[in-house]
């Protein structure tokens, strides 16, 4: 089952501008550190990657390791080449992988 | 990147409880490191190694990363971050990588980000934890090949990383 994500990306933004592109998706990011009741270690899953491209041009990545906490927010920022659609895609440690896509209108 | 088989074992809490530690220590104190012998911080042998994983035998300069986190953590399950690099971000020169290291954290190698020239800027925010007061320390990697990095202290109150 894909997890619930969300890209915030400005109104609208000229050629050339830099902006901002926040996302969150959730997720446990189980650390792999923890026990249950019984003792028993409680196996890692975590978004270990994330991939933004734009216009299918590649412009972020990151791997995350099991620092990143629940829930994981990232902002980072692009250049805008001209309009198109951003395309974000997350992938756990169980091989969901979980695609939004967000246009932005410039102008 | 594929991760050194000491790290790996380092990784292992057993490892260090074996008392193993006494003797990764002595080869950690081989590598050109001001961290392997700097105790204040309480830094981790997990962080030396991931440090050592980024930068190999480069000794990275102290400028252009700027990490904004609080002074102090209430709660170490979400500690929000902003990292910026100071770079052009021109095709001849950008930053490449940015690495975001725990010195205290059970696994150091907290996120690494990957940036084009199309970024436009060096820069990320997000969330991270802390299992206890530590350094967090940034290493960027640019196009050059040369690496800078930055750090700053965070006082944790509640630590998080769900080891207990």
């Amino acid at each position: 089952m894909a997890a619930k994500a969300r890209i915030k990306l400005p109104e609208s933004a000229k050629i050339g501008e830099i902006i901002e592109v926040k996302a969150l998706i959730s997720h446990v990011m189980e650390t792999g550190n923890r026990k249950d009741g019984q003792g028993n270690p409680i196996a890692r899953n975590i978004i270990h990657t994330f991939t933004a491209t734009f216009a299918g041009n590649p412009v972020f990545s990151a791997e995350f390791g099991s620092g990143i906490s629940a829930n994981p927010f990232i902002a980072f920022f692009m250049t805008v080449p001209g309009p198109g659609e951003f395309e974000l895609t997350w992938i756990d440690d169980q091989g969901v992988k979980t695609v939004e896509r967000a246009p932005l209108k410039v102008g | 990147m594929t991760r050194h088989w000491l790290m790996r074992l380092i990784d292992r809490r057993e490892f260090l409880l074996a008392g193993g530690a006494t003797a990764a220590a002595a080869v950690v104190a081989g590598v050109p490191l001001s961290f392997a012998e700097d105790d204040a911080g309480g830094r981790s042998l997990q962080f030396a190694w991931a440090f050592r994983n980024v930068v190999g035998e480069a000794v990275p300069e102290e400028a252009q990363v700027t990490l904004d986190l609080p002074e102090i953590a209430e709660n170490g399950n979400t500690v929000p971050y902003k990292i910026e690099v100071e770079s052009p971000m021109t095709e001849a020169d950008h930053v490449k990588k940015l690495h975001l290291l725990s010195t205290a954290n059970p696994q150091a190698a907290v996120a690494t980000f990957h940036f084009t020239p199309q970024s436009g800027k060096a820069a990320v925010a997000g969330r991270m934890r802390l299992a206890k007061t530590q350094d967090v320390v940034a290493v960027a990697e640019t196009s050059g090949g040369k690496f800078l990095m930055g750090k700053r202290n965070v006082k944790v109150v509640i630590g998080g990383c769900g080891n207990e």
